[in-house]
């Protein structure tokens, strides 16, 4: 690690990156220049932020008040943002498609959230923070960003508790924390296995604090379905009342995403049913940038796929590796055998093999290709799931034998009871089966420094960005950058925006206006109208199959074209075969569905060629072209340390792909090793 | 298995509904009994029937969506949320009766669905820490005893589901009530607002229309994160010391 002596921010540490390999020649339209950030902030990299804040210009406190904001989603990013412009006295309207701002999907998180308080005198600071996310990113993020996020994380923890947050505590009622997903300090903060709720929680009272007050108005079971952009600037949104199925216009001076993440494009995931790319997806549609599209975090302890019948995955606390040892058989002929038969003699341990010394601990990206690696050889578990079993042992029989059954219980009652209704099987007697399911994206519309889209006007904030966590996340900073966004960086870069404005009135009748409001309304028509016979949940399960298969744990470039040829059949079958019934002007579920379904197969397409233009391993993107001889991942920082953001090629055009150059000064690039 | 479901269906608020019977096959019991409903209505759409529309989101048992009337139990007859109830626990050929929540402060807005904004409300009317954005000290200036920071913890897991609620025969939300005055009011933070914030949210929580409580007990029963019934004492107890100090 560097020491803060090297932290001047003024020595440029790599060069720009030159791409020599073309993959997704064909496919793509590059762009004639560099894409910049024209907010990057210079100078020393520990002063960037506070000199921004500095810079950036105040909004009078009277003239609040006459500032209209959108914000889209009410998780950790929009729910805080949501009250703290609130409290600043703008006037704010927040929209979420669930029927209250408190079930937004950041209440599932579990583990917990970092912060650099140094609680513990481990030798934790702001600098270390930043310098393992940015290492655990494997190198494909911003600096500067990374920095600021860790620069804040403390207060975060502060603000938390002063709500309420009811965070673990030690005996002298005083804030515990723990070490999580394999760093060596012990910085994050948990309220048990139920983090994000109570994080959720705390932002929606502060939130619900703001109704009250009169300064945010909320429209829950509502969804937005396009945003208005007018002269360039975006000034509203489309939104569908969910209820009525009314198509509403709603204008702003400035419009804020913070509609989470797009998961669920692999039909099973870790997300929420609803959660969607539709938000995003639209901005991209027109004009907004959609950066790093392809990486997907898949997280290693999830509770396999049981059948055709399943239409979530539930995750098991990363927390359960440091107990648990994971296994297949060493023999095919076992794999149908009850474990608790199997000799240990018989048993591989693949993990503690091939990394003896990280062991169960390696991160997320590398436990989750190996699990698939052991299956994908016949060595998987559990029943058959299509042509394999998916599945490996988690054994926890070693961790009864030497720390008494008593003990593993206190740890992991939850999580083992949780597992025991979803399976029926009791883990405390046969080994638990997990395998790896998507998780996070990392990917997201592309933001300036500010936070702001490429469309002036257009914030997007928390996963529905791309900024902060490169081709990898690391536990527990979901939830960091989420908060981070919402309370103080957001609050602090829209007003630089804000104080040019108000902007002029914008009229419904005006032309931008009608047309984002005709386009939604036929493209519902549009649905309603195929008369096909399929519904938009087999499309949807489609397009899983061939995202996880394709552009899951790994990618090939044959794979890749292969998946691209797939999805856009399967679109064409889409817009021909696709049977919605009920009507426009009721709660229709088969609609909203049928919406979120039609932009996630052209997102998939969009990943599978950021997959197959990025001809490196980094992160949660594994080339099967790219890697080691002993089959490591291969990253190629001299072609691919760039943010790749892609630009929309217009219906049936070609996506137009800008890259922006990450250039390191203060912290060097080194490649990741766990043996 | 194979299923008889009887299934109250109503177009919207202002239509009335009535139960409908559907049969459904080739159920597991691996399944989660929303997955069970998935399946009638991937059945349903085959058969150009509008399928069944009920709230869900998470499927892990804590954003608190999922809301279902089964048998007559709220959740069903395992302690725990609709959607982490698995089809393991009926047996084949059983018939299911699925109904909406029934209570007066939670009209139906289609089918199984219905409105919950009361809640939203009621937390609006005070159930919060009144602290802006940036002001917060710094977080371990006020320690918070272990024991009341735990139970502070314990009931603050309430989803907002509102099983409570329609368990209960006089439509009572006194449990999620009750938890969020304890969660708030069991901490150091929590002190300065505590008597105007047990006054203001009875007030919102009567004018909603919810009933009174009268200790039946059906709520923790129903409750999927087993809060106490012990958080409805420390509600009335701080509604007298409300009442006494002139709230
Ligand atoms: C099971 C699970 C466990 C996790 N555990 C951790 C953890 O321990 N630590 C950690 O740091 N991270 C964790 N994460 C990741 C983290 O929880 C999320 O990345 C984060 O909470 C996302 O917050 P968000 O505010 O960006 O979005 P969300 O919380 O997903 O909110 C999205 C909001 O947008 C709204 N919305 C979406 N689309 C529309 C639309 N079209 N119209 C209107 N509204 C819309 C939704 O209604 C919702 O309000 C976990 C994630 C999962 C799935
Ligand atoms: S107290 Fe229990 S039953 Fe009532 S809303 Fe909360 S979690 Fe649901
Ligand atoms: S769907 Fe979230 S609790 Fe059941």
């Amino acid at each position: 690690m560097a020491s803060t002596a090297d932290v001047s921010g003024l020595t440029v540490l790599n060069g720009p990156p030159e791409q020599r390999s073309d993959d997704a020649h064909g496919y793509y339209t590059p762009a004639p220049e560099k894409l910049v950030d024209a907010k990057a902030p210079t100078g020393l990299i520990k002063d960037r932020w506070t000199t921004r804040k500095m810079d950036n210009r105040l909004v009078n406190p009277a003239n609040r008040r006459k500032l209209d904001i959108i914000i889209v989603g009410t998780g950790l990013a929009g729910g805080a943002a949501a009250a703290t412009l609130g409290e600043a006295g703008y006037n704010v309207k927040s929209f979420c498609y669930q029927d209250s701002p408190r079930r937004a999907h950041s209440i599932a998180a579990q583990g917990g959230i970092n912060a650099a308080k140094n609680y513990k005198e481990d030798g934790d600071s702001t600098y270390r923070l930043f310098y393992d996310t940015v290492k655990g990113g494997d190198y494909r993020s911003r600096e500067s960003n990374v920095y600021r996020l860790a620069e804040v994380s403390a207060n975060i923890i502060d603000q938390c508790v002063a709500q309420g947050v009811p965070f673990a505590r030690d005996y002298g009622g005083l804030l515990d924390n723990r070490s999580f997903g394999g760093v060596q300090v012990s910085r994050t903060f948990y309220a048990r296995g139920q983090t994000g709720q109570q994080l959720l929680i705390g932002a929606y009272q502060a939130m619900e604090r703001q109704v009250a007050a009169g300064t945010v108005t909320q429209y829950t079971r509502h969804e937005m379905l396009e945003v208005i952009v007018v002269d360039g600037k975006a000034r509203g949104i489309i939104a569908r009342d969910l209820v009525t199925g009314e198509i509403e216009t709603h204008l702003a001076d400035v419009v804020v995403l913070a509609s989470g993440g797009y998961g669920n494009v692999f039909y099973l995931s870790t997300n929420a049913m609803g959660s969607n790319v539709t938000a995003t997806w639209r901005a991209h549609r027109k004009g907004a940038y959609m950066a790093n599209p392809c990486y997907t975090q898949i997280h290693p302890t999830c509770i396999p796929v049981s059948g055709d019948h399943q239409s979530k995955l539930t995750l098991m606390s990363e927390s359960l590796r440091n107990d648990g040892r994971i296994w297949v058989p060493k023999n095919k002929e076992d794999c149908t055998k009850d474990p608790r038969d199997i000799p240990e003699e018989d048993r591989d341990y693949y993990l503690e093999r091939i990394y003896p010394s990280f062991g169960n601990l390696v991160p997320r990206d590398i436990a989750s290709r190996q699990a698939k690696n052991m299956c994908d050889e016949g060595r998987g578990v559990g029943p058959m799931v299509g042509d394999f079993r998916r599945g490996v042992y988690l054994d926890f029989a070693d961790a009864i034998a030497r720390l008494g059954e008593d003990a593993v219980r206190e740890k992991y009652d939850n999580l083992f009871d949780m597992y025991e209704r979803i399976t029926g099987e009791n883990p405390y007697e046969v080994p638990m089966r997990i395998y790896p399911a998507v998780h996070y994206v990392m990917g997201g519309l592309w933001v300036d420094y500010d936070l702001q889209s490429n469309i002036p006007g257009l914030f997007v904030t928390g996963e529905a960005n791309f900024s902060d966590h490169g081709a990898n996340r690391l536990g527990a900073s979901a939830l960091m950058q989420g908060l981070a966004d919402g309370y103080f960086v957001l609050p602090n870069t829209i007003r630089d925006y804000l104080a040019d404005g108000p902007f002029e009135q914008v009229d419904e009748a005006h032309p931008a206006v009608v047309e984002a409001r005709t386009s939604v309304q036929e493209r519902i028509d549009k649905f309603l109208s195929i008369g096909g016979s399929r519904s938009a949940d087999s499309f949807h399960k489609e397009l899983g199959n061939i995202m996880w298969e394709y552009c899951g744990m790994e990618r090939s470039e044959e794979g890749l074209r292969k998946a691209i040829d797939m999805i856009r059949e399967l679109k064409a079958e889409f817009w021909s075969n696709l049977k919605v019934l009920g009507t426009a002007d009721s709660l229709n579920q088969s609609l909203e569905k049928a919406g979120r379904v039609a932009d996630f197969i052209e997102l998939g397409e969009l990943m599978c060629i950021d997959a197959l233009n990025r001809r490196e391993s980094c992160g949660g993107h594994f080339r099967a072209e790219s890697q080691t001889e002993d089959g490591e991942a291969l990253r190629h920082d001299e072609e691919f340390a760039y943010v790749a953001a892609w630009e929309f090629g217009g219906e049936g055009g070609q996506p137009v792909l800008h890259k922006e150059d990450l250039i390191y000064t203060a912290i060097e690039m080194k490649q990741r090793s766990y043996k | 298995m194979n299923l008889t479901l009887k299934i109250w269906r109503q177009k919207d608020a202002q239509s009335s509904g009535s139960m409908q019977s559907y049969a459904v096959e080739g159920i597991s019991e691996d399944m989660s009994f929303l997955e069970m409903l998935d399946t009638l209505n991937e059945q349903l759409n085959e058969r150009g029937e509008e399928p069944v529309a009920f709230d869900h989101d998470c499927r892990e048992g804590i954003c608190g969506s999922c809301d279902l009337m089964i048998n007559g139990q709220a959740h069903g007859p395992e302690v725990t949320t609709t959607c982490q109830l698995h089809m393991r626990s009926f047996s084949d050929g059983q018939t299911i009766t699925i109904e909406p929540w029934r209570a007066g402060a939670f009209p139906v807005v289609k089918d199984l669905i219905v409105d919950r904004s009361a809640f939203d409300r009621i937390i609006q009317s005070g159930g919060y820490i009144s602290v802006n954005t940036g002001s917060a000290p710094e977080a371990n200036s006020v320690p918070a005893p272990r024991d009341k920071a735990m139970r502070a913890f314990n009931v603050a897991t309430c989803i907002g589901c509102g099983a409570c609620v329609a368990a209960c025969p006089n439509g009572s939300a006194s449990l999620f009530l009750g938890a969020k005055i304890t969660h708030l009011g069991e901490l150091p933070q929590g002190q300065p607002e505590r008597m105007g914030r047990v006054a203001s949210m009875v007030a919102q929580h009567d004018a909603e229309g919810f009933g009174g409580c009268t200790n039946i007990g059906e709520c923790t029963a129903a409750c999927p994160k087993e809060i106490p019934l012990d958080v409805i004492s420390q509600l009335n107890k701080d509604l007298r010391d409300a009442l006494r100090a002139g709230y």
